[in-house]
Order: structure tokens, then C-alpha cells, then sequence
């Protein structure tokens, strides 16, 4: 276990090493990385200038929702990155036979491919948002909801590693790399930047019980404001709500086990 | 006819080569596109349903309505390919690898070969998502109860021609874009930071983000004269009406002048790129 933790930090050390060689490439990666990723903060303080406000919510809320989702997809996409990348580059390549040869844990071995530096552009500026939305809150800040906001981070973090090794685990079988996992990754943060109660029904359904952002994005960070569900959740459910964020990211790593099993390779 | 304009009518015929056999070969990536259209398609839900929260409290009316909204946002996403917001992969491959040195032996014009290729990437990808996309929003989502998001085709046929036009500027202007991101890779040799960086631009400029009109008033004179609006903006707001027919002309020309000057000071800058190139590897 220790042996693993140190050889997951081994690697991603030699992968800060190898990104510092493209040092100029890296400095424009982070800053285009976040204005791309923060522009979608600039879209919400338009709309909100033009119409005042979004219903019942006001800005400060909405991009205490905003905040939360971006650093936290921030940092699975900056750990999560061999996952990511694993159909095309790992299975389809038949490289995964080279990382199975290894006397080590392949999720370690997968998890520490690549540490993708850059994605630090899209956490800074999530963070920047989230802390001028609490600042801006009419409701106090004290040390509870820091650390409900904290569980709503880690839960986040834990449902969106969890969908990347989902995404990973799918390409055992199809060999390609499926970009449609894309939709509930780039297109969970794009829904989870607003409160869930202003969709759809049916499409609220579907990102509470079957993809459950709503349960690590949504819920958790309703005490974290400081008002009631206009959807009518109690605050129990909503300080257990990012449990499920755990649970989704372990019965992920159980499905990877599976697929590991099940690998043919591709290779020649 | 002279020498040179057989030269000239054989080099137009080897970049019209160029062009159809990369065309050809992206037009396989099927599976890509389905994947493509999909996401396309969640995209433009979850911004209409956000569009449609903001516009269901409006006291104010905004200076584009839901209806114009809509038609922006389905046209935004069955068009994405379109938006220069990400350069070949077989380019970047040829930096990296060092091979850009074959491409620069050869006896061609370095920028007219790869604005073919670009071309190519830019359309094929596109054409492929077009359809299906367009059969959603146009045909799919009134049959599900959902007319009041539905795309619908143009007022008359004036302004599906402008409309059309507008789409050429389009292209082209999305095409210089890219090749000045491949340009880019002279100097930088990895093109991905570039690449981010015009993203962000093109991303907000183009009214990606949210239609342009629905940003403030005071940076409205700033935001009418950037050319990222030739992407998106002008095209889909003629589309939908919001640009009436009497400035639709003015509006085209001005995309048009913008391909004109990005076109000719890439060009130069392409010259000067070719003295710089570090070609990688032994």
C-alpha cells in the first residue's frame, strides 16, 4: 500500500519534470486554459447584468455552484488524465500489455500517467468565482458550511474520477476511445455550473438518480448558501448527499477490475 | 496559353487534390460524428433550458428574442465543426516529428497546400454532424412536444441566400484562423497553448458563449467590429431574422473584409514563419 502511494507519487513527479521541458508551452496552456474554461463565467454575469436575476436565485448563488464544479472537475482532469486518454492510447495501441507486465496495481499504474499541470488554469479561476460568490453571500460563512463545502468538492472530485475510470473500463470492450462520456463530463460541469432546479423534469431525474451530480454539486451546496430546496430536499439528505459521490467511485473502480479481466489485447 | 497559366491551372488542380483526398478520408469517422452529434445535442439543451429560465423572468425585452435565441444556440451547435477552435492533428504530428522539413522541400506553395488541407478539416467533420443534427432540431423535437425549442427554417428564401453567404465568409474566415494557429507552431513547435488560447477567443467573440447581443450595451460597439463575429454572430442572427435583410449585405461585406485582411497578413507571416522552423529530430 505505501509502496503504491510512493510509486503513484514518483510518477507524478517525473510527469511534472517531463511538462517543465515545455515551459513556454505550458505558461500559454494554464492561461488559455483559464480564460477558456473561465469564459463560461463571464457568459453568467452577462445573462445575470441583462435579466437581474435567475428566478429565485441571485448571482452570488449561482456561482457558489459555478465555483464548486470547476475546481473540482479541475482536479480530476489533472489526475485523472491516463483514464482519460486510455482507449486511444492505451488499449488501442496494445500499450496496456506493457502496463500489465508490471508487478503493480494497474489503477495506480493508469492514475499516475500523467499529471496535466495546466489544468491548474481552469482551477484558479473557479476558485477566483467561488470565493467572490461566498464573500458576496448574504448568509454567513461560518466553519460548518467550509466543511460542508468541502465534502461537496470531494464528492465531486470522487463522481467525476469515477465516470473518467467508467469511461476507461467501456473501451475494454469497444476499443476506441468513447468520446460520448464526454456529455457527462464537460456536459456535467456545463449543467452543474447552475442550480438543477431551474432544468427540466425528466433531465433532473436523469442527473439525480442515474448519473448523480446533483447529489455531489447540487445538494450539498444548498446549507453551503444558506436556503431551502425549492425542489423540497431536507438538510439531512443534503449533508449525506455526497456520500453518494463515494459510492459511485467505488462501484467504478470494481467495474475497471472487471474490465481488466476481461482485456484481450490488440497487439501484434 | 501561356507557361504560366498551365503552371497555374496544374497547381489549383494539385491543391484541389489536396483538398478532396483529405476531405474523402475524414468523411470516414462515423462513429466520431454520432458521438459528435450527441454532445452537440445535450449542449444545446442545457443552454436552452438555461436561456429559457432567464427569458421566462424577463421584465426588460431583451434585444434578441427566445425564438432568435433558439435558432442561434441549434445553429450554433449542428455548425460547430466550423469554429476554429482546434488545428489538424496531422499538422501538430508534423512539428513534433520533425517531417514539416518534407512538406517545405516540396514545390509547392506552403500556404495554399495546407489552407487545402484545412479546408478539408474544417468542412468534412462538419458535414457529417450537419445532418443528423439538423434532423433533431428541425424535425425530432416538435414530434416530442418541444415546438417551442424547435429550429425553424428561415422566414423566406432572401434570407436563407444571405444566410448562405454569410456561411461562405464563414468558412473561409474559420480557415485563416487556423492555418494563423498552424502558423503559430513555426515559432512555438507544440501547438496546443496556441490553440487554447484562440479557443478562448473564438469561443466568446464568435457569441459561442452567449448570443452577442445579450452582453451589455457599453461593449457592444467593441464587440460589432471584432472579426470572431464572422463565425457565428452574423450568420445566425441573419438566419433568424434578428439582422433584417436591408443590413444583411452591409454585415456580409464586412465578414469579407475581414477574410480579406487576415488572409493577406497570414500569408505574409507565413513567409516570414518558413526562415524560423526548427525542424525536430536527426
Amino acid at each position: 500500500m505505501i509502496n503504491g502511494i510512493q510509486l503513484y507519487f514518483r510518477l507524478l513527479s517525473t510527469s511534472i519534470r517531463s511538462q517543465m521541458q515545455y515551459r513556454g508551452s505550458f505558461v500559454f496552456l494554464t492561461i488559455g486554459h483559464f480564460l477558456t474554461t473561465g469564459i463560461e463565467a463571464l457568459g453568467i454575469l452577462a445573462l445575470f447584468d441583462r435579466f437581474g436575476n435567475l428566478n429565485e436565485w441571485e448571482l452570488p448563488q449561482v456561482v457558489v455552484f459555478y465555483g464548486t464544479v470547476n475546481i473540482s472537475f479541475a482536479l480530476t482532469e489533472a489526475f485523472a488524465r491516463g483514464f482519460d486518454i486510455f482507449g486511444g492510447s492505451l488499449v488501442k495501441t496494445g500499450e496496456f500489455d506493457r502496463v500489465l507486465l508490471r508487478p503493480r496495481s494497474t489503477a495506480v499504474l493508469i492514475a499516475g500517467w500523467e499529471l496535466q499541470m495546466h489544468r491548474l488554469g481552469r482551477f484558479l479561476q473557479g476558485l477566483v468565482v467561488l470565493v467572490l460568490g461566498l464573500i458576496h453571500l448574504d448568509s454567513t460563512f461560518s466553519i460548518l458550511s467550509f466543511f460542508t463545502l468541502l465534502t461537496a468538492i470531494i464528492g465531486t472530485i470522487l463522481f467525476f474520477y469515477g465516470v473518467l475510470i467508467l469511461q476507461a473500463t467501456m473501451s475494454f470492450w469497444t476499443i476506441e476511445s468513447l468520446e460520448i462520456a464526454n456529455v457527462l463530463t464537460y456536459g456535467g460541469v456545463e449543467t452543474a455550473q447552475y442550480p438543477m432546479a431551474i432544468y427540466k423534469e425528466d433531465f433532473r431525474r436523469f442527473f439525480t438518480y442515474v448519473i448523480p451530480i446533483a447529489c455531489v454539486a447540487y445538494f450539498p451546496l444548498l446549507p453551503v448558501i444558506g436556503i431551502p430546496d425549492p425542489l423540497g430536499s431536507s438538510r439531512t439528505f443534503q449533508h449525506l448527499a455526497p456520500l453518494v459521490g463515494g459510492l459511485f467511485f467505488l462501484a467504478s473502480l470494481t467495474a475497471w477490475q472487471l474490465g481488466v479481466r476481461y482485456y484481450k489485447s490488440t497487439g501484434t | 496559353m501561356s507557361l504560366k497559366t498551365v503552371a497555374f491551372k496544374h497547381s489549383v488542380q494539385i491543391y484541389w487534390v489536396v483538398f478532396a483526398v483529405r476531405f474523402k478520408t475524414l468523411l470516414q469517422y462515423r462513429a466520431a460524428a454520432i458521438a459528435g452529434v450527441i454532445t452537440q445535442i445535450f449542449w444545446g439543451s442545457i443552454k436552452l433550458m438555461i436561456m429559457a429560465a432567464f427569458y421566462a423572468q424577463a421584465t426588460v425585452a431583451p434585444p434578441i428574442t427566445f425564438p432568435e435565441v433558439v435558432a442561434y444556440v441549434w445553429l450554433g451547435q449542428v455548425l460547430l465543426g466550423l469554429l476554429p477552435w482546434n488545428h489538424d492533428p496531422e499538422l501538430d504530428q508534423l512539428f513534433r516529428t520533425g517531417a514539416v522539413a518534407y512538406e517545405l522541400l516540396r514545390p509547392l506553395d506552403l500556404y495554399m497546400l495546407w489552407f487545402a488541407r484545412i479546408l478539408a478539416f474544417r468542412t468534412a467533420p462538419t458535414l457529417l454532424r450537419l445532418v443528423p443534427g439538423l434532423i433533431f432540431a428541425m424535425l425530432l423535437l416538435p414530434l416530442i412536444g418541444l415546438e417551442e425549442w424547435q429550429l425553424k427554417p428561415p422566414e423566406d428564401v432572401v434570407t436563407l441566400v444571405l444566410f448562405l453567404c454569410s456561411m461562405v465568409a464563414t468558412v473561409l474566415l474559420s480557415c485563416v484562423f487556423t492555418i494563423l494557429m498552424a502558423g503559430a507552431m513555426f515559432w512555438t513547435i507544440e501547438g496546443r497553448g496556441v490553440a487554447s488560447l484562440m479557443n478562448g477567443l473564438v469561443v466568446v467573440f464568435s457569441g459561442m458563449v452567449i448570443p452577442l447581443p445579450l452582453f451589455p450595451s457599453w461593449l457592444q460597439p467593441f464587440l460589432q467590429w471584432q472579426p470572431f463575429r464572422g463565425l457565428c454572430d452574423i450568420p445566425y442572427r441573419i438566419y433568424s431574422g434578428n439582422i433584417a435583410t436591408d443590413q444583411a449585405v452591409a454585415e456580409i461585406t464586412f465578414q469579407f473584409g475581414w477574410v480579406a485582411i487576415l488572409l493577406a497578413s497570414t500569408y505574409v507571416l507565413f513567409s516570414f514563419a518558413r526562415q524560423k522552423v526548427v525542424v525536430q529530430g536527426g
